[in-house]
């Protein structure tokens, strides 16, 4: 396929991918808000931390009042991993490769988008009363991916798009899990002294896992969602998991059926696959979850380049 | 000029007795309310599809729905047996016209269309003599606009032989139209329209070039802020082959044209290009063109791509031209024209142009070289600047304008307000030219929806409605509203 409509087909999903995950991200911390004891401040900042968002957003709004960061990160403009900057973005990816998506896949992003800017311009009511709407942006991501199973052929074009929502929703799981480690682990300064239940439950709903750990484990232990969030090998959103599934789809792309890698982007998949099924959650901890991810983002980062440069890329030809 | 008393109404004759029994029982057996209705429904489905066009110069989304109104356009199935023999008759001699001109030349020493008129059209290519397209096929797809006057009858408005747009629209009111009022097709028998994107492929493959085995075709488009981009995604995905732009494809040193792909370079055999001649090639054409493909024509004239339409078609649908396509149509075929053209006054002939500029506040005066409704004067409706304004341009560039008398276009019920008023048509049918030529049933009809305004385009606060010939109903009998008489004013 064209590198364009590869490149365009990536960015469309994951675009679509990050909308929802700053959808899920703001609903859980709304709920978590009520009945909240420490500053309410904090409570909403981690969400711009755990977007990397704090000075840029800092550049714009007095505090990180509710208000402001809901505002910030669903309607924002500036801001282009707001839901609306991600679903413009989106939109214009499916857009521009309209013709390479089934009708319902364009039409079913076409809604999401007409949904989006529409709300864009209530926005006030739906920051005092978001969950409707952060329900709606769950419900039109989902059936986007519904729609898109049922109705695309699964040959190159979807390899592209399901490489590009899968680094997508392994970055957001490291980054939630980064940042509320950090304020929740034993010893922190905004944690109690007891394991706070609550906030550790939360980090799972916001990764949509707390159904499915429970299944697993359980009680809530921090041990024991560090090692489900990362390692587990069939939760959808583990890192895990979404590492797998970029290796597959890279591999599908070059149609490599050998061990061995074949471009840059396999080998980095492979290392980083590898180590994920050879880790335990205790090791982990114990060398501290902070560096883990902070390399863990670069590797994905590095694949995102080598993808990039491997398949869309238009110099390469530029010789002839 | 508002509904006057000879306004040419589509479905009601003059003494406002229907002329399609069964369409018009449905529409009287629908409220307004009903109609009104529907009209939304059309209009939510059409912003949800995403079905839209961009509107140079407007800010707002860059995007637009284009107004669909609900109310059919029909056409008699006996008429339609004429228009498109004469839509036939036109695009064959069209072609050998273009053959011509860049070839022998023939026509042109022969008198019979003058020389200097054809190599001072702007759109006559230099690059294009000598070189003949496969098959003797210049224009793969042409969209020619038609009028039918208050004396009923139908005249050739202009022929659109570049990149001519519209088509998607035909293709996508008609499945909006089934779904949004599916009752009033109870009754008629239409002519299907489906099969347009089968038969375009069908179009572009034949002529390939010479000794391709299985070709590859592409769209070529200027990328998706050109206010027809709707159009190239759709029929790129109708017909299920790429929709590239420039800087997808390059051409390399064995004037070979290739796309890039994931996989590897691609090798392009056939281009529906919807990009002007001027942007094709920076090479060749302008040297600012961002949109092209440097290289490109002269992988084409080594024979190594086919570029659908073919460069330098323009110059046969120049406006000025126009007025002899009747002795070019006798010239090759040895037949009368069977569609009129509308009298035009050649601003580049000096008794012609003392006329037209004696008679501004009476005629419409275009230039050459124009399309979307740009840079017209309505003589009848402008003021006295805007009068003198074009007066000055026609003498300043006569050769770059024609004049014609002001039509009269014919009405068909539309829904404004939630009811039905009469609305100015225009219709554009297709026509394809593979190895035969095919017309689709039908075409795209253009209306105003100002009371009284006569400009159907789109860019202009035109909308349009589906157009349906009807294969079976009570026979049509020709109207005594057909007569053989000129235009009047």
């Amino acid at each position: 396929m064209l590198c364009r409509v590869a490149d365009s087909l990536f960015w469309m999903s994951r675009y679509l991918e990050r909308a929802e995950n700053q959808a899920r991200f703001i609903d859980v911390t709304s709920d978590i808000a009520l009945g909240y004891r420490g500053s309410e401040d904090v409570l909403w900042s981690s969400l711009l931390h755990a977007g990397g968002d704090v000075e840029y957003f800092q550049e714009r709004y007095s505090r990180p009042t509710r208000g402001n960061v809901i505002d910030y990160l669903l309607f924002n403009r500036d801001n282009l991993n707001s839901v609306l900057s991600c679903l413009t973005a989106a939109r214009e990816n499916a857009r521009s490769v309209r013709e390479n998506l089934t009708t319902p896949m364009w039409e079913a992003v076409n809604r999401f988008y007409l949904r989006v800017r529409q709300a864009a311009g209530q926005s006030q009511q739906i920051i005092t009363q978001p969950h409707p709407f952060l329900d709606q942006i769950k419900r039109s991501a989902h059936q986007v991916l519904g729609v898109t199973e049922a109705t695309w052929s699964q040959g190159e074009a979807w390899q592209f798009s399901r490489l590009g929502y899968q680094l997508e929703r392994a970055d957001k799981t490291s980054r939630i899990l980064d940042v509320k480690y950090f304020l929740l682990k034993p010893g922190a300064a905004g944690a109690g002294s007891e394991l706070d239940v609550v906030q550790w439950a939360s980090l799972l709903e916001s990764t949509g896992a707390l159904q499915m750990y429970r299944r697993v484990f359980g009680r809530i232990q921090p041990v024991n969602v560090v090692d489900f969030l990362v390692l587990n090998p069939d939760f959808p959103r583990s890192l895990r998991f979404c590492t797998r599934r970029v290796l597959e789809s890279l591999r599908a792309i070059s149609g490599n059926t050998s061990l061995e890698p074949v471009n840059r982007a396999e080998r980095l998949a492979g290392e980083v696959l590898q180590e994920l099924e050879a880790t335990r959650a205790g090791d982990l901890l114990e060398r501290g979850l902070h560096e883990f991810v902070d390399r863990y983002q670069t590797h994905l980062n590095e694949i995102g380049g080598a993808v990039s440069e491997t398949f869309f890329r238009l110099t390469a030809f530029s010789g002839t | 000029m508002a509904a006057g008393v000879s306004n040419y109404d589509e479905l009601l004759t003059s003494e406002g007795l229907p002329r399609h029994a069964a369409l018009s029982e449905c529409l009287s057996a629908l409220s307004g309310e009903v109609l009104a209705e529907r009209q939304r429904h059309a209009e939510e489905e059409l912003l949800e599809k995403g079905i839209t066009f961009a509107v140079y110069g407007h800010n707002d989304g860059h995007e637009k729905i284009w107004p669909f109104d609900v109310v059919p356009r029909p056409i008699p199935w006996d008429e339609w047996i004429m228009i498109e023999a004469g839509l036939r008759q036109r695009i064959r001699a069209l072609n050998l016209f273009l053959d011509d001109v860049y070839g022998p030349g023939r026509i042109l020493r022969e008198g019979v269309v003058p020389a200097s008129l054809v190599k001072t059209a702007k759109t006559y290519r230099r690059e294009c003599e000598g070189f003949r397209p496969p098959g003797g096929v210049w224009t793969h797809v042409v969209g020619t606009d038609l009028v039918r006057h208050s004396d009923g009858t139908i005249y050739v408005l202009e022929d659109n032989l570049r990149c001519p747009s519209g088509v998607s629209y035909v293709l996508e009111n008609r499945e909006i139209m089934k779904r949004v009022l599916p009752e009033v097709f109870s009754g008629s028998t239409i002519a299907s329209i489906e099969d347009y994107p089968e038969r375009l492929l069908g179009a572009l493959l034949k002529t390939a070039p010479a000794g391709c085995d299985r070709p590859t075709a592409v769209v070529l488009t200027p990328g998706m802020y050109n206010s027809a981009y709707f159009e190239h995604s759709f029929l790129a995905q109708q017909m299920g082959i790429e929709l590239v732009t420039g800087p997808d494809l390059y051409v390399d040193g064995h004037d070979t044209v290739w796309m890039k792909t994931t996989q590897g370079p691609r090798r392009v055999d056939v281009i529906y290009r919807r990009i002007d001649d001027d942007f094709l090639d920076p090479e060749v054409f302008r040297p600012d063109s961002m949109l092209g493909v440097p290289g490109l024509m002269r992988a084409y004239r080594a024979g190594r791509v086919t570029l659908a339409n073919a460069p330098g078609t323009g110059v046969a649908d120049d406006k000025a031209v126009y007025q002899y396509v009747p002795a070019i149509i006798r010239y090759y075929l040895g037949e009368e024209a069977i569609l009129k053209n509308v009298p035009t006054y050649l601003c580049s002939e000096p008794d012609q142009c003392r006329y037209v500029l004696e008679n501004l506040d009476k005629l419409v005066v275009k230039p050459t070289n124009e399309s979307g409704g740009y840079g017209i004067l309505m003589g009848p409706t402008a003021s006295v600047e805007e009068r003198q304004r074009c007066a000055e341009q026609v003498r300043r560039d006569p050769r770059n304008y024609i004049a014609q008398p002001m039509l009269t276009l014919s009405t068909v019920p539309t829904v404004i307000n939630g009811r039905l008023a009469p609305r100015h048509v225009d219709l554009r049918p297709f026509i394809l030219y593979g190895d035969d030529v095919f017309v689709l049933p039908g075409g795209l009809t253009r209306v105003a929806l100002r009371e009284g305004s006569m400009i159907v385009n789109s860019s202009q606060g035109g909308g349009s409605k589906d157009t349906w010939v009807l294969l079976s109903e009570t026979p049509f009998t020709r109207l005594q509203e057909q007569t053989a008489g000129g235009v009047s004013g």
